[in-house]
């Protein structure tokens, strides 16, 4: 009778503790979101916020003794993570996926499972290493922190996930569909280009989205490669700025501290949205 | 397009993947040598000096290496107490139900938030908590990140977890069941013991992040370049030293500070490997 | 059937296919197949009868390692020395599971024979293509106001027609069937066999069957495989009637298989 009410108790305790400690888990996302939201909403809806560039230290020191919102914007900022994001993207994009078509293709090959063990080590990489790398790669040899720089180590990054989401959406496909195809007498690189890959979309497309997601907030592989800038730069092998960029200055200097929380707020609405719809599309990609 | 061009074409996108890891391996070993020909590669390893000043230049990475080690296993540990409810809740308690995948749905959120927001959440919420405890005069320090980086490595160790517990077979719980066992008993004897490796895994995959996390940590380790005495010091990781120093840096400090990335590209790797092969035998 | 000449599309002699080197899955396989019949193939798991019939539009090469020996010719060509897409472009092929492309339109499946391969047609030479096919196998009338809606979107057994279409649309020589109706239920695959009746006039069927009673209804010809060899190959009625080889007598039996 005596173990039996304490096992009851014990396996009535584990519940709660699961659920109270599983709950808590979602206090700090609510918590990072309320108080960037409660301390940067006021900046992002001045109109002048997505169209100026970064204001000067003076002049936000100036509205602020006059009790001022601070002029300025981030332009800049959104400009260059457009920019290099943009280049990354679309670099990434075949080279991901030619290669995750190779790996659902060769599963067996030996070459493919080397090229499988780096994807994932590559993926494990940290991003400042990624940085160091690009450094070496681009901006040594330009002579010049770039948005080319920047864009290089964001393409590193992105790749390892647009390739296994690629492999793994083309090896879901049954392989009839391919023996469909060829039965028509079609040649091999259209049944992969025109039957296989369309019906791997969604996946792929899910991959690419989380793939941006990942790297538009990144910060440290841009500080030690594209650098930042005060003004909106299009050129892309001169030094560029970024959001994540302008957090980490104006972080550091106590006149832009309140523009802090709008950069971030806006930062990561653009990262979440792009987190809730790929989460949404490869739901209903899974079903069908 | 011939057959042959396209399964060229195919193989040479594979390829750009060992060009990329090659290189870089290349790069930072050849990057890292005048370090290492200057100071010894164990004694790069085994000093704690990181002295900039011209003409008696030193650098040694053992006080990043603890650092690294101290703040990152502090972040598992820190991780533990919510992760592995986490997991319970989506991959057994409400295995299938739409409350376990909301909660995976904010779990996956929070790795969506950049790293340089949980910075700034970290010095603005934290570390005044950490201040008014009379923790840390400054409020930095590796208490101050450990908490931090814990937070940021829950998604990657809960969802792997839930995975691997939402895959011990039923028979085995039913079996459990009809003889009377609790859930909790249930939990304990069978679900955990079962999953056991795979759940260490996914901490081992997840220590890999927390070792190069960079932003974050260097916001709120406090960037000092002494082996810290104890998880109330200040100090530096090996990913905070190369964001903080790296600007400035050139020749030997520049090439000791690639060597730092070498080291950190290897460790992770290792321990990539390690959790990978772990997750093989599990046959996930 | 006694009147007609007999004119031969498809003889195969020696065949050999083998995917470990020594180990024959079919073993020197010599048939002749009639045009305007249906020719059954028959016999347990195993014994290389859907081997053989990928073989004649060359869908082993897709998987490493088989090698195949002899001669197989369709209308007098020797397809093991023809370039593989006119092979099957001659030779349609239906699959055990329909498998319409999921991204395309009942439209376009129909006339993707003609649109993967980049072969030009106008508007009203596709319409043309699509409506006969789609009436070929009596799916026409169930589809024509639905054609731009997924091929998915249909039934078990419309897909398979749809696929019969598809195969058709490129006006075959001959069509290949490897256990078309295995993944369908009994209404749907009655369907099917009427239709396959139906469609002797217009093209040369080659059918893989584990179903005895299906190769029995539909088909002139049957042949009886096991273990990779050609055991018995005659005319339906007479290996159903009076078998000359006793693993044939045994399989029809049902002592095994």
């Amino acid at each position: 009778m005596n173990t039996f009410t304490y096992r009851k108790i014990k396996n009535a305790s584990l519940y709660v503790l699961v659920c109270l400690f599983a709950g808590l888990t979602a206090v700090p996302l609510f918590a990072i979101l309320g108080q960037v939201l409660i301390k940067g909403w006021r900046q992002l809806i001045v109109s002048d916020f997505f169209v100026k560039s970064t204001p000067t230290t003076l002049d936000a020191l100036i509205a602020l003794r006059s009790g001022e919102i601070i002029p300025g914007g981030i332009a800049n900022g959104i400009v260059g993570t457009i920019l290099m994001v943009l280049m990354a993207t679309f670099i990434a994009i075949p080279i991901g996926i030619f290669a995750g078509i190779y790996l659902a293709e060769y599963k067996t090959s030996k070459y493919a499972s080397i090229i499988r063990f780096l994807t994932d080590l590559l993926q494990g990489v940290p991003s400042i290493v990624v940085g160091v790398v690009a450094f070496i790669w681009v901006v040594i040899p330009l002579k010049s922190y770039s948005a080319l720089a920047g864009s290089a180590a964001l393409t590193v990054m992105m790749l390892p996930l647009i390739i296994r989401s690629t492999e793994e959406t083309m090896k879901m496909i049954p392989n009839t569909m391919k023996e469909a195809g060829l039965a028509l007498g079609t040649s091999y690189p259209i049944v992969i280009l025109r039957v296989m890959l369309p019906s791997a979309f969604g996946g792929i497309f899910t991959g690419v989205l989380l793939a941006v997601s990942r790297v538009i907030g990144e910060t440290a592989p841009l500080m030690l490669t594209a650098l930042g800038s005060t003004m909106i730069q299009w050129d892309v092998t001169r030094p560029n700025s970024a959001v994540s960029l302008l957090i980490w200055e104006f972080y550091n200097d106590p006149n832009l501290q309140s523009l802090v929380w709008s950069a971030s707020l806006f930062l990561l609405i653009f990262v979440l949205t792009l987190n809730i719809i790929a989460k949404q599309i490869a739901k209903k990609w899974r079903i069908q | 397009m011939s057959d042959k061009a396209f399964k060229t074409l195919l193989w040479f996108a594979a390829s750009i993947i060992l060009i990329i890891t090659g290189g870089m391996l290349y790069s930072l070993t050849s990057g890292a040598i005048p370090a290492f020909k200057q100071f010894g590669f164990f004694e790069f390893l085994s000093s704690s000096e990181w002295n900039p000043t011209e003409g008696s230049e030193k650098y040694g990475a053992l006080a990043f290496i603890i650092g690294t080690i101290i703040t990152s296993i502090l972040g598992i540990l820190f991780c533990l107490p919510f992760s592995l409810p986490v997991a319970l809740f989506i991959g057994e308690y409400f295995k299938g139900k739409k409350i376990a995948s909301l909660l995976g749905t904010i779990v996956d959120l929070l790795a969506g938030i950049p790293s340089i927001v949980y910075g700034l959440w970290g010095f603005y919420a934290l570390r005044p908590i950490i201040m008014s405890l009379g923790l840390s005069p400054q409020g930095f320090g590796i208490l101050t990140a450990s908490p931090v980086l814990g937070i940021m490595i829950i998604p990657y160790a809960a969802s792997l977890s839930a995975e691997f517990i939402r895959m011990v077979p039923n028979d085995l719980k039913e079996g459990a069941y009809s003889m009377g066992a609790t859930r909790a008993e249930v939990i304990q004897h069978i679900i955990l013991p079962i999953s056991g490796s795979g759940i260490f895994s996914s901490y081992i995959l997840a220590l890999g992040r927390a070792l190069g996390e960079t932003m974050a940590v260097t916001m709120l380790i406090g960037n000092a370049n002494g082996i810290p005495n104890s998880i109330f010091d200040t100090g530096n990781t090996m990913a905070s030293i190369i964001a903080n120093q790296f600007g400035e840096a050139y020749g030997l400090k520049l090439s000791s500070l690639i060597a730092v990335g070498l080291l950190l590209f290897l460790i992770t790797a290792i321990i990539n490997f390690i959790g990978k092969l772990i997750i093989k035998r599990n046959n996930l | 059937m006694e009147n007609t000449i007999k004119e031969n599309i498809l003889t195969l002699k020696d065949v050999c296919i083998s995917y470990t080197p020594g180990q024959n899955a079919v073993n020197m396989v010599t048939a002749d197949i009639q045009k305007g019949l249906i020719t059954s193939i028959m016999g347990p798991s195993g014994c290389g009868k859907s081997t053989l019939l990928r073989a004649i539009n060359r869908m082993h090469e897709l998987y490493p390692g088989i090698t195949i020996t002899g001669d197989i010719k369709l209308n007098n060509k020797d397809i093991l020395k023809m370039n593989a897409i006119e092979v099957r472009r001659m030779a349609g092929m239906v699959f055990q599971r329909p498998n319409p492309f999921p991204t395309l339109s009942i439209y376009d499946n129909v006339i993707a024979g003609y649109t993967l391969n980049g072969i030009k047609k106008t508007k009203d030479e596709k319409d043309e293509i699509v409506e006969n096919s789609l009436k070929n196998v009596a799916l026409w009338d169930e589809v024509k106001d639905v054609l731009q809606k997924k091929g998915t979107f249909l039934s078990g057994g419309q897909q398979q027609r749809l696929c019969i279409a598809r195969a058709l649309a490129l006006k075959p020589d001959i069509l290949l069937m490897d256990e078309p109706t295995s993944a369908l239920d009994p209404i749907a695959t009655n369907r099917i066999e009427e239709l396959l009746v139906e469609l002797k006039k217009e093209v040369t069927i080659v059918i893989v069957t584990h179903n005895m009673s299906q190769a029995a209804r539909i088909s002139d010809y049957s042949m009886f495989m096991y273990l990779g060899d050609l055991i018995e190959y005659d005319t339906t009625k007479k290996m159903f009637t009076n078998p000359q080889d006793k693993r044939t007598e045994e399989y029809l039996t049902g002592k095994f298989g």
